[in-house]
């Protein structure tokens, strides 16, 4: 079946199998690999995406079931060299270790403070409560995501010059 | 004047792997794809124990897509049907004769793609004569159980081995002498480390040059590269081992699985890369598991409350297969590290490990072998002594602490801890909780009707291993490496024998280089997991990457400081002796005007060199510890109880970790955050469990249960610092302290809350079921 959607803005289109996921699109035939499998069971999260603006697992989405909608991937945070808040909160308080479950949590994030962009601690745990990570228990999580609240409220053009790293 | 270089010891840089992971540019295993990569597909068995009486490819094979259908029978053929484990035992990697577990292999499909390959794999027809399930060490003692190997020359039973240390003689004599012995049998159950990223590999075998480069989700990438050779018997320098960006390991990602071994094969075989990665369930269900000990402790206690002595049994169970990833010395890993932080003079362990129809592979989940389940049998029987004895637990452990001036204190084990000061980390720890205050609010509440309690846990561990003469795995010594490479302007290349599964060693490790030699953190590139480029190693798990590899690269560092000195002297035209070192430059004693930076040297030794000196700036070191390292520290727990509905709620959680210098604190933290998430997961969700047949269940995320943010409490640090006087940098390591310490501080608190009523265990996981049965049971309703 042909398909095709905006992913990050950019059109994109294939030729899949109904069954195909869309996180298998996504990775296999868009090669774009940012977002990851860890359950297969809409778990864990490391798959989400936002659908028109809002998280979905992509391991439970058929790539045919998203035909003509908006998909956003970790790819399209930054802005060239420019980390978005949210990365470049994940990197000012440690918010990340393997890095496996981050695109999930920062997409999560992302779509948090664009609907309640000052949310207290309880609203990000509740919000990021579909999405595991192992590595961290959450506390720095919760830090980064409130550092990007305060970065897009203080300064909304002018943050994320933070390279992170290489 | 001094230039600030940033990135010294005890500064806490941002991390210099971010960068990719933010961006989702990590290169993790799954994405990775090769020129005409196949992809495999394992088919594992429904049966806990049956006989495969047939195995039909035939429709398998004509499927869309399909390239080959491996079985037991043709890796036989290639005598790859079984393969050694890292505890002497033999695993099978395809099954031939029957299946000993859920979840066992017993054939895979190579097909064009993934869809295609487990498709074809679902065509594969199997018959199974079924058997009893053994499911426990009782079961596989039982008069008549099955005989799970019995293809095993020699085997009569399911009995594995049998353990012991200490001195059975003078414990048994102290036995007799005790004013009061306490006795806690409990259950520490299979858990498993279920990393968020699966495990998985790539084999590219090249026909042309017989070169296998294999890339793996891989913690121990080299010594995987020599049990590869010996498995294979392809020579060593003709596989190469690439373990790439890991998405969590925490001991998960150090056996080698059946998949590996198949894949490589199927790539020898068809000649394209093959690419094999698990889904969840099948990570859950075959790949390593963790702790199953059954154990008893008695604790023998003189009429004033000191410790007289420890006896401790254990049954063990390992699976279908002993493939514990080890020492090889130690049949139950350093579980003899039971006496804990206390000055017990005597002590006896005995330890039997049993076969049964479970996974095999017990790994050290984020521990450095089996001291988990040793540090929780002893702070769990501490503070029921503590209970049963009505003296105040935190003052129990304090009267009963190896002192501060006793290191290095000999055990009754044999251990020789290098240093400790107990005391200090229960105090800083008592006073963030404001513990005296707290134990009158608890009484109050009790009076009140509520059910409150608070928990400590002393921890000890032993991790860094080890002395090559003491530890290693299948005989290769457990030293590890680190190469550094000084270029001529003066930036740095590390390679060590190490693997970051999340740890953050391109940060870590750069800093020891700029603390030693003065080059900027930014400046030092760090590169792990190749084993064609790195330096060899035993790779990173039970807490060693810093005690081993962190030491290696302080020597290396140290061994070029010493070339830096002759070629600053043949710079500075000054003799050797009279260069003073300050972090980043030689300048002459009482002249410091007249010097040179490690960047001007390392420009010198490519381009200006002393005569008859070698070029270069470059060094390799394989550190031996002389000594495990032994972080400590108290954790202390609050938790409030819903009689009602036995629901256990943490309301605080104070840890106070002493794992020696700290390189880059905030890393630390994150280290102690993340293990002390995954002890609540241990105490109170995560369990893999078996039903009378030995279907698993714990199978996926949805019964398998990870903590998340909602749940996990919010964490209170605090510090104390007590230096190794073995490592170079006087550092013990970190990475697993809090999954050690942990489960042991919430479980205490939720007996110290339930003593009131009688109750003195609950197993973990604990959930609210079995808080509410524990509570009737004592006739307690709401």
């Amino acid at each position: 079946m042909k398909v095709s959607m905006k992913v990050n803005g950019v059109e994109r289109g294939g030729d899949v199998e109904p069954r195909v996921l869309l996180v298998d699109f996504l990775r296999t035939n868009l090669r774009q690999t940012g977002t990851h499998i860890g359950c297969d069971t809409t778990s864990c999260g490391a798959c989400t995406v936002l659908l028109d603006g809002e998280p979905v697992k992509s391991c439970t989405l058929l790539a045919v079931q998203v035909n003509g909608r908006n998909i956003a991937t970790v790819e399209g945070l930054a802005q060239g060299a420019t980390l978005s808040p949210m990365q470049a909160g994940f990197h000012e308080e440690h918010g990340l270790q393997c890095g496996f479950c981050t695109p999930g949590m920062m997409l999560v994030g992302t779509a948090l403070l664009e609907r309640n962009p000052n949310p207290t601690e309880e609203e990000i745990r509740w919000a990021i409560s579909g999405n595991i990570c192992r590595c961290t228990g959450y506390m720095n999580i919760v830090k980064a995501i409130q550092y990007a609240a305060k970065a897009k409220a203080s300064a909304p053009a002018a943050v994320g010059a933070v390279a992170g790293g290489e | 004047m001094a230039v600030l270089i940033h990135g010294r010891i005890g500064e806490s840089i941002k991390r210099k792997e971010d960068g990719r992971f933010l961006r989702g540019k990590g290169n993790y295993l799954d994405d990775f794809v090769l020129p005409d990569m196949l992809h495999m597909a394992i088919l594992r068995s429904p049966h806990a124990h049956a006989r495969i009486k047939s195995v039909d490819t035939t429709a398998a094979s004509a499927m869309p897509g399909v390239i080959a259908v491996v079985t037991g029978e043709l890796m036989a053929q290639h005598k790859l049907a079984w393969m050694p484990t890292l505890s002497g035992d033999t695993q099978a990697v395809l099954a031939t004769d029957k299946v000993r577990f859920q979840g066992q292999e017993v054939a895979a499909v190579v097909a064009e793609t993934k869809y295609q390959a487990e498709d074809a794999r679902d065509a594969i027809v199997v018959e199974y004569e079924i058997l009893p399930a053994v499911i426990s060490p009782d079961g596989a003692k039982a008069a008549g159980a099955a005989l799970i190997r019995d293809e095993k020359e020699g085997q009569k039973d399911n009995h594995i081995y049998h353990w012991e240390s200490g001195d059975k003689a003078k414990t048994q004599a102290a036995f007799a002498k005790a004013h009061k012995v306490v006795r806690l049998q409990t259950f520490y159950p299979r858990c498993h480390p279920a990393p968020l990223e699966t495990c998985g590999c790539i084999a590219d075998v090249n026909g042309a040059t017989g070169k296998a480069t294999i890339y793996m989700t891989s913690q121990a990438p080299h010594a995987i590269r020599t049990v590869f050779a010996l498995v294979t018997g392809l020579p060593e320098q003709q596989i190469r081992i690439i373990s790439p960006d890991i998405g969590g390991g925490f001991g998960n990602k150090v056996p080698v699985y059946p998949g590996y071994v198949v894949a490589t094969a199927a790539s020898l075989l068809i000649g394209r890369p093959v690419k094999w990665v698990e889904d969840r369930t099948e990570n859950l269900i075959s790949t390593g598991f963790a702790r199953d000990f059954h154990m008893t402790g008695d604790l023998a206690v003189d009429d004033k409350g000191k410790m007289l002595a420890l006896r401790v049994h254990l049954d063990s169970d390992n699976g279908a297969f002993f493939a514990d990833a080890q020492p090889s010395k130690f049949k139950a890993g350093l579980f003899h590290i039971v006496t804990g932080s206390y000055d017990i003079p005597t002590a006896h362990v005995t330890a039997d490990g049993y076969y049964t129809n479970k996974a095999p592979g017990g790994v050290a989940f984020r521990c450095s072998f089996r001291v988990t389940e040793a540090s929780y049998l002893i702070e769990r029987l501490v503070t029921n002594a503590a209970i049963e004895l009505g003296i105040d637990q935190a003052e129990f452990r304090k009267k009963n602490f190896i002192k501060p001036e006793q290191f290095p204190y000999h055990s009754a084990t044999g251990w020789v801890y290098d240093s400790g000061d107990y005391p200090k980390a229960m105090d800083v720890a008592l006073e963030k909780l404001g513990y005296t205050e707290l134990r009158k609010d608890v009484e109050a509440r009790r009076k009140k009707g509520e059910v409150t309690g608070i928990g400590i846990a002393s921890f000890t561990e032993v991790v860094g291993a080890g002395h090559g003469a003491e530890f290693d795995i299948l005989g290769l010594r457990m030293f590890d490496s680190a190469e550094l490479r000084i270029h001529p302007t003066g930036k740095a290349m590390l390679r060590m024998g190490t693997k970051s599964q999340g740890q953050g060693h391109e940060t870590t490790f750069a800093q020891i280089v700029t603390e030693e030699l003065g080059i900027p953190a930014a400046d030092v590139a760090v590169e792990e997991g190749d084993t064609d480029t790195a330096p060899y190693g035993l790779g990173t798990y039970a807490s060693r990457s810093t005690p081993v590899a962190g030491a290696a690269t302080a020597m290396v560092s140290r061994k070029i400081r010493e070339k830096a000195r002759k070629i600053a002297s043949h710079l500075l035209e000054a003799a050797e002796e009279d260069l003073e070192w300050e972090v980043g430059k030689f300048y002459v004693k009482g002249s410091p005007d007249r010097s040179k930076t490690i960047q001007d040297i390392a420009f010198a030794a490519y381009t200006n060199l002393p005569v008859g000196m070698e070029a270069g700036l470059e060094g390799v070191h394989y550190y031996d510890p002389p000594n495990m390292t032994y972080p400590f520290g108290t954790y202390a727990v609050v938790v409030d109880v819903d009689k009602g509905t036995g629901q256990v709620k943490v309301r605080r959680m104070v840890a106070v970790d002493d794992c020696g210098v700290r390189i880059n604190p905030m890393i630390v933290e994150g280290q102690i955050h993340g293990g002390l998430t995954e002890g609540f997961g241990i105490a109170f969700m995560e369990l893999i469990t078996f039903d009378s047949e030995g279907n698993c269940i714990g199978s996926n995320f949805m019964d398998y249960l990870l903590p998340t943010a909602w749940e996990t409490p919010k964490f209170e640090l605090g510090e104390t610092v007590t230096p190794s006087p073995h490592h170079p940098l006087g550092a013990k390591g970190v990475g697993e302290s809090a999954t050690v310490g942990s489960p042991a501080a919430y479980v205490n608190a939720v007996i110290d809350a339930l003593s009131p009523y009688g109750i003195t265990n609950i197993d973990m996981p604990i959930g609210p079921d079995k808080v509410w049965a524990a509570l009737r049971s004592k006739g307690v309703t709401e």
